[in-house]
């Protein structure tokens, strides 16, 4: 397969939500097999970013331009960023009744297929696939058939999540606050997941308020967001530096 | 057309009984029912009972009596079920499409002297008229019917399926199905009711009333699935005596039409009953459907149970009306009723109303009504995984009601209307078009 030189080119990019703007000309540039966390205070606009680029109603893109392989990714629908292999791992995945998981995953994996212009998946494939993913984010096979995320923890709903990211083989992951409400049980086999879908081309933008997570998920870059933009950037040592001053010194730097 | 004068229609509707071939013993009813629909104070916009479902699409045909003779359909349409089965088109028998005869049903026309005997003693007698104004004509004009009779501590090793089928006449038709279901003491049966029609062009008024006499410790479960199309006027009651320990279970199932009315009457006769109906309503385009359902508890120690979900969509209403009627001898009773709506645009429309009428003082009760849109951010994580906004409205509406579809102990029931649904579901969304 050829590699793009870029996996995601995002560009003075500003947003805003309910007539607030949070992104303010954000630029960020991110190469296939790179994993770049992104932090910040609360409010910063982290989670903005990632709805964002996920297409997410209600968030308001006001400049910019977001560049995905190359090809326009905010013109595209939502779904069709989703088959094109962007995948965002919800903050607060939804709870759906009467929606079967299994049901619900083939028909995500199904289309993702088809737009790759490869075949569906016979229901017997797609169980052993689902089967085999499920086992490796230590679900029990009993959640493939419940309501999606009905009656999950928070930490199963996330566990789902991650299922649904190795499902779907995305080639861009953004991870929302994954990390958000885990134990460290929880939070091992979450990273373990993610660690085994790094591959030297997929890539990972995980936005996380805490620097816990990235002990297990390590970073190549660590940006910090501030007021709608990228503040500071530098490697994994600044995560740590992060979680040794916590953000104040932002306001002493006048950002 | 114009519509007729009010008085009009109730008049000429019963001219309709003048021609028809009818036997002997089934004339006090008839005269009966005349006598009752023709004193009735015709419905209007204050009658409580009518409050949101106007009668004016009945005014604009001049009925006509169905004929005798078979008409043409599509063969294709009954579900699949093994199953005792009597089909009938705008109310003619077809006994090519039905199974051969059985001794555990009959139609009145060919009932001997003991089963006429049965009928005579049941029919009319669990149906009531009061709050049922259409079961007064359906006395009127009964001349043919169903009887399904189930012997003593027996059980049907098939379900009964009557099919109604509608099609298109050159003149509109009234078509009167009537259906009288005798189970005696400890017996237990399936019933399949399926009306079905073979397309949106329809002209025919049916007006069908199913009786059922569930003896002391029977069990029925009975299906009834009214999936006919647009055109079709519909009003239709089912009502169910339950005597000491008998069991019934209900499923219902119905998409709109022009007007279609639906009334549920269960009678907890003696102590020990107990009742568990389930029901979804999928009116769309500017169809109209209507629900009543009215449980009596009259005896001590029974039970009741109903849930409906309705998912409404484009320009069409909905009427949901459940009572529960707590009669002061009936201690100890148990009921619960729970309605739910799904409105998936601005100008659907639902009236929905539980009640609740308690008259004895140690009884358990609950009931509640939500009505509800497409949830934004269930479509938006569904799409944001390759869904198309049409597949993800279709999965979340098939989701609100899938856990009362998946209820349905029948497998041939519950594949026909799940994939009938999936259909639906897919066909009446609007489409999205994605660019290359």
């Amino acid at each position: 397969m050829k590699q793009a030189a870029s996996m995601l080119e995002i560009r003075n990019l500003s947003a805003r939500v309910e007539g607030n703007d949070i992104l303010r000309q954000l630029t960020l540039s991110i190469r296939p097999g790179e994993v770049h966390a992104i932090m910040g205070p609360n409010g910063a606009g982290k989670s903005t970013l990632g709805n964002v680029l996920a297409g997410r109603p209600g968030y308001e893109v006001t400049g910019g331009e977001v560049l995905f392989q190359g090809k326009d990714l905010l013109a595209m629908e939502i779904e069709e960023r989703a088959r094109e292999g962007v995948f965002l791992a919800f903050q607060y995945p939804v709870e759906i009744p009467g929606v079967s998981n299994m049901e619900f995953l083939k028909a995500a994996v199904d289309a993702r297929r088809r737009h790759r212009g490869e075949s569906e998946l016979s229901s017997f494939d797609f169980m052993k696939l689902a089967r085999d993913a499920a086992k490796r984010v230590s679900l029990d096979q009993a959640f493939l058939k419940r309501g999606v995320n009905e009656g999950f923890s928070g930490g199963e709903k996330k566990r789902n999540e991650i299922m649904q990211m190795m499902l779907l083989e995305p080639s861009l992951c953004i991870l929302d606050e994954t990390d958000s409400g885990l134990d460290i049980d929880a939070l091992q086999v979450v990273a373990a997941g993610v660690n085994a879908m790094r591959d030297g081309q997929r890539s990972f933008i995980v936005v996380t308020h805490y620097q816990r997570l990235l002990d297990y998920i390590v970073p190549d870059h660590v940006h910090v967001l501030a007021a709608g933009r990228i503040a500071r950037s530098g490697g994994k040592e600044l995560a740590l530096e992060l979680e040794a001053k916590g953000y104040s010194w932002l306001e002493d730097e006048g950002v | 057309m114009n519509e007729l004068p009010e008085a009009t229609f109730q008049q000429q509707v019963l001219q309709l009984a003048q021609g028809q071939d009818v036997p002997d013993w089934l004339n006090s009813l008839r005269l009966a029912g005349a006598r009752e629909w023709r004193e009735a104070a015709w419905p209007g916009r204050r009658t409580e009972l009518w409050k949101y479902t106007p009668l004016a699409a009945l005014r604009k045909h001049r009925f006509q009596q169905a004929c005798g003779t078979l008409p043409v359909w599509p063969r294709d349409l009954p579900l699949q079920v093994d199953a005792i089965r009597l089909v009938f088109v705008n109310g003619v028998f077809d006994a090519a499409a039905s199974s051969p005869a059985h001794s555990a049903v009959v139609r009145f026309s060919a009932a001997d002297a003991e089963q006429q005997a049965l009928i005579a003693r049941h029919l009319g007698h669990v149906a009531t008229t009061t709050r049922h104004l259409f079961a007064s004509l359906s006395n009127a004009l009964v001349a043919d019917g169903v009887l399904v009779h189930v012997a003593k501590d027996q059980a049907l090793d098939k379900p009964v399926h009557i099919v109604h089928v509608a099609v298109p006449q050159a003149e509109p038709v009234v078509v009167n199905p009537r259906v009288l279901v005798v189970l005696e003491s400890h017996s237990q049966m399936e019933l399949i009711e399926q009306f079905v029609s073979d397309s949106q062009v329809q002209n025919s008024f049916v007006n069908s009333l199913t009786e059922i006499h569930c003896g002391a410790g029977a069990q029925l479960r009975h299906y009834r699935v009214n999936l006919e199309q647009e055109q079709l006027l519909h009003v239709g009651g089912v009502h169910v005596d339950l005597w000491r320990d008998a069991h019934y279970r209900g499923f219902t199932l119905a998409e709109g039409s022009v007007l279609k009315r639906i009334d549920y009457q269960i009678n907890h006769q003696a102590a020990g009953a107990s009742a568990v109906l389930d029901g979804i309503y999928l009116p769309r385009n500017q169809q109209l459907l209507d629900y009543h359902t009215n449980v009596e508890h009259k005896a001590p120690h029974c039970t009741t149970s109903e849930t409906f979900r309705g998912i409404v969509a484009d320009e069409a209403r909905a009427v949901f009306n459940g009572r529960i009627h707590i009669h002061p001898q009936a201690q100890k009773t148990l009921a619960e009723l729970n309605n739910r709506t799904l409105l998936t645009s601005d100008r659907a429309e639902i009236d929905t109303k539980p009640e609740l009428e308690i008259y004895a003082d140690d009884v358990k009760c609950a009931h509640g009504a939500t009505v509800s849109q497409l949830d934004t951010t269930a479509q938006f994580y569904l799409r944001s995984r390759g869904l198309s906004e049409t597949q993800a409205r279709s999965m979340l509406s098939f989701g609100f009601i899938n856990e009362l579809l998946q209820g349905i102990e029948q497998p041939a029931v519950r594949e026909h209307l799940h994939a009938h649904l999936q259909r639906l579901f897919a066909e009446s969304l609007p489409v999205t078009v994605t660019a290359p």
